[in-house]
């Protein structure tokens, strides 16, 4: 194809997505609109799989059966929602051993907030409530992306998250409600949360190197700043029905503005777990490196034993 | 080994009167795999009452470059819809 010929077929994908109209796997689109793809959905997948491990770390020390339940669904969800993800890449044309090769080797991201510890069982009810609340508006947005396969993984997506959030702030009441002990934990584990929940949104506008190309794909409809200011508004509130405090001495609210000012976010923090540095990237990698190699000979035994039945079903029917 | 299990598609009836619809793809070594996953992933929530599984490689796609000559035929046979043919206000019922 001509250089001119490219610019034509550009023109009208611009065009397409400035109408509104979705991108499906076999239609022509730029190499950057399917590297940027690539980057971004397979980074949401491995947010969703990582993500399993901070919380499966409490599954058997549950409180109660009800706990137990709950939490086990909702690490079933996040797998759940990692395979759609998952398979919204693969129709740009890279498969899923390329895409588990690149978590395993640090090539692709994943949320950096999956990379802080669960120290106590209120953090479960912390994550629900802050972390999928902070998830839940980075998502909902995207439900209408231009890319038709990730629009639909996050309709889905985006239905099952709510449940994930409510579980979590009623774990924060029933202990804000219960012995002083208990209210501690949760107050300690809403002070260590907190911050890094608010770095889920990204650096600050002036910071973010892809704003500008993902508005236009409506891969973004909100700036990070902007996000970052609606949780805040939004789980301000519900940490006062808590009865909680917000660890940040110059949070007050304007109102001028009707919003929340708040103070200086530790970005040197945010770019070291970023870079590899943070309290468990090590461990989580090799979590997720152990259970892909140990369950080799699982997935190659079921292979085997496919093959051995299709062989057999051929000489039935001869 | 390291032979990489097949993509699946998977549609899934919501309930008895609907149509299967497609809801996404998956990974299996088998059919019946193909069918017990499909399960875990679309339907844990009474999503459905019916899954059908068929690997990806069977399905022949056409090709969006081709659309023109596929569909736009259809765009000016106008003579196809009930609104093409003209008739008096007071025919009643049709």
């Amino acid at each position: 194809m001509s250089q001119n010929e490219i610019k034509d077929l550009e023109k009208i994908f611009e065009e397409k997505i400035a109408r509104d109209e979705r991108i499906e796997p076999k239609d022509w689109m730029p190499e950057k609109y399917r590297k940027t793809h690539i980057r971004q959905i397979s980074q949401h997948a491995h947010s969703e799989i990582v993500g399993m491990l901070p919380e499966g770390n409490w599954i058997t020390r549950a409180p109660s059966l009800r706990r137990k339940v709950a939490l086990l669904a909702k690490v079933q969800d996040e797998a759940g929602h990692g395979l759609y993800l998952y398979s919204a890449c693969e129709t740009l044309g890279i498969s899923r051993e390329e895409l588990y090769e690149q978590l395993h080797t640090g090539k692709a991201k994943y949320s950096s907030i999956f990379n802080y510890p669960t120290l106590t069982w209120a953090d479960i009810g912390a994550i629900g409530w802050l972390v999928d609340g902070a998830a839940i508006i980075n998502q909902v947005p995207l439900c209408n992306t231009s890319f038709g396969p990730y629009a639909r993984a996050m309709v889905r997506v985006c239905k099952e998250e709510s449940f994930h959030q409510r579980q979590g702030y009623e774990i924060m009441l029933t202990l804000c409600n219960g012995t002083e002990e208990q209210k501690e934990m949760a107050q300690d584990a809403l002070n260590r949360w907190w911050w890094p929940s608010l770095m889920m949104f990204g650096p600050t506008d002036e910071e973010s190197t892809h704003t500008e190309q993902s508005m236009k794909w409506k891969l973004k409809r909100k700036t990070n700043d902007e996000l970052r200011q609606q949780f805040i508004d939004q789980t301000v509130p519900q940490a006062d029905i808590l009865g909680l405090t917000i660890p940040d001495e110059d949070l007050k609210f304007n109102n001028d503005t009707g919003h929340y000012e708040f103070g200086e976010i530790n970005w040197d923090e945010f770019w070291q777990v970023v870079k590899g540095h943070g309290m468990c990237n090590k461990e989580r990698i090799s979590a997720r490196k152990n259970a892909w190699d140990n369950g080799e000979w699982v997935r190659d035994a079921a292979v085997a034993y496919a093959e051995k039945n299709s062989e057999k079903e051929i000489q039935q029917a001869i | 080994m390291k032979k990489n299990w097949p993509l699946w598609e998977v549609f899934v009836r919501s309930k008895n009167g609907l149509e299967h619809r497609h809801f996404g793809s998956l990974h299996a070594a088998d059919a019946d795999m193909a069918l017990k996953n499909a399960r875990d992933v679309y339907t844990r929530r009474s999503e459905g009452v019916s899954i059908w599984v068929v690997e990806s490689k069977n399905i022949k796609a056409s090709n969006p470059e081709h659309n023109g000559e596929m569909f736009e035929p259809a765009a000016d046979k106008a003579y196809r819809h009930p609104t093409f043919y003209d008739l008096p206000d007071d025919v009643e019922h049709m």
